[in-house]
Order: C-alpha cells, then sequence, then structure tokens
C-alpha cells in the first residue's frame, strides 16, 4: 500500500510482472543454450535463438522499468526492476563473453599437423580398457575419422 | 557426437570408422556413453599424447589449467596418411556429419594402400 499522489488517497500499486518475467526470459535466454539448442546445429553453431529470447527479456525490463519510473503511483518495481536489470545485464554480459570471445579462444588450427602426413599412430585405452590403436582401427577400413574433443574432465 | 551416432550406419556403409579421443579417463567417457548412447570407440589419452602429436593441444583449458584437446577431426586413410581435416575456430560452431558425409562422397574411392 502507498500514497497515491494523483488520486489522494491509499491504492495498492500494481505488481510489475514485466521486470521479474524480463528477468526470468534472461535466464530461461541463457540456460536454454546448454539445455536444449546446444543439441541442434541450427541453434548451436550461431546463438540466434538465444539472442531473440534475449531481445525479448529487454523489451520486457526496458518496458517493465519505463513504467515502474513514469507511473511510479500505479506500478511497484523501481527497486526490484533496477536490481533485476542489473542482474539480467550481467547474466547476458557473461553470455556474449562465453558465446562470442571465450569460444573463438581456441589455439590456431596452424598448429595441427597438416593434410597429406603420415598419421602419427597411437595406443589408448577405450572405456573398457582395452588398448585400441589407430593401425588397428584402419584394418579392413577404407579411413578413420579421428574426433578430439575437449572432454567433460 | 550425437549426429555422428546417429549417422554412423552411413559412415560404415562407406567404411569408415569413427573414434572419439580426449584427455578424459574411460571411467568418465563410460558413463557419457552410457548415458548418451554412443556405440562408436571413446579413446582416453591422459597425458595428452596423441593429442600433441596432432597438433590439437589446448593448453590449461581444462579443469585446474589441465591442457585438454581443442576441438578437431581428421580423416586418416587405409594408407595412414591425414587425408581431410577440420580445425573450428570457434567452439560452438562444429562438424556436422552431412558436411563430412559430402566430403567422403566428393573424395576419389581407394586411395591409400
Amino acid at each position: 500500500m502507498s500514497y497515491n499522489s494523483l488520486t489522494g488517497g491509499l491504492v495498492k500499486r500494481k505488481w510489475n510482472w514485466r521486470v521479474w518475467t524480463g528477468f526470468l526470459v534472461t535466464l530461461v535466454g541463457a540456460y536454454s543454450y546448454l539445455w536444449v539448442f546446444d543439441r541442434f546445429p541450427i541453434t548451436r553453431d550461431f546463438p540466434w535463438a538465444n539472442l531473440v529470447l534475449f531481445a525479448f527479456a529487454c523489451y520486457l525490463l526496458g518496458t517493465g522499468l519505463y513504467r515502474a519510473y513514469a507511473r511510479p503511483s500505479e506500478y511497484r518495481g523501481r527497486i526490484s526492476g533496477a536490481i533485476l536489470g542489473v542482474l539480467a545485464l550481467a547474466i547476458l554480459g557473461l553470455f556474449y563473453y562465453g558465446a562470442f570471445y571465450e569460444a573463438r579462444h581456441l589455439p590456431p588450427g596452424e598448429n595441427a599437423i597438416r593434410v597429406g602426413r603420415q598419421a602419427p599412430d597411437f595406443t589408448l585405452a577405450d572405456t573398457g580398457g582395452q588398448m585400441v590403436s589407430l593401425s588397428g582401427l584402419r584394418q579392413g577400413k577404407r579411413g578413420v575419422l579421428l574426433i578430439f574433443y575437449r572432454g567433460y574432465w | 557426437m550425437r549426429g555422428f551416432e546417429e549417422n554412423l550406419p552411413e559412415f560404415e556403409k562407406r567404411g569408415v570408422a569413427v573414434v572419439a579421443i580426449s584427455v578424459d579417463p574411460p571411467e568418465d567417457s563410460r558413463k557419457l556413453c552410457q548415458s548418451r548412447g554412443y556405440t562408436f570407440p571413446f579413446l582416453s589419452d591422459p597425458q595428452a599424447a596423441a593429442i600433441r602429436a596432432y597438433g590439437v593441444l589446448h593448453p590449461h583449458a581444462g579443469e585446474d589449467g589441465h591442457d585438454i584437446a581443442r576441438p578437431a577431426e581428421f580423416l586418416v586413410d587405409a594408407g595412414g596418411i591425414i587425408r581431410w581435416e577440420n580445425l573450428t575456430e570457434n567452439l560452438l560452431a562444429r562438424l556436422r556429419p552431412e558436411t563430412f558425409l559430402r566430403v567422403l562422397d566428393g573424395m576419389p574411392a581407394g586411395t591409400g594402400d
């Protein structure tokens, strides 16, 4: 309850759902990459689906904050909206850093062994502890595709 | 990895084996394969010896500053020669199985030995 200067009386100000929903959509926008969009090449290679969610979140937060400050007698959310807005910006910043800077911060591909060279042989343990060599994998095959991946540590 | 698992019959048809390599211990890879249903071999290179030999080391990028592999794919032919390679510059953009299948289909057959 607060004093309303326009009506000169006590009115219950409306819950500013836009700032809360905007913040929630920001969270979904960040985490959905790992939950969902990472699984499909079309949304994985470039995180456009997440950027769409972020744009929607910014719209909600922006309009929510605007009405909180423009019509404070009608809407709540000046303090909660500001805090959620700052948190949302921080999450957005982290996502951008991860997706557009950190993810492109790989050692140069020029370090890799070149096409046309002899592939170094190796003998490594498989998931059952059996030793597997490249020369063994090549037996009776036209070729072997080696997929090096970061691992889950 | 999921895409490669789904396309295994296509690779088999073309006589190409698929194998994944990382620094993960066999136990971790076993859990990963079980939970995701991967059936092709996952090899463990904890000292990053093979990873170094192929020039795809990403120093100190793992947990606790461990050396790990950067994502990379190499096609080794029957004669043990590297025929094709893919070195992404972006972690998010990974080799699609259909891209690799097109590469395979564009290659002259019977290369190597």
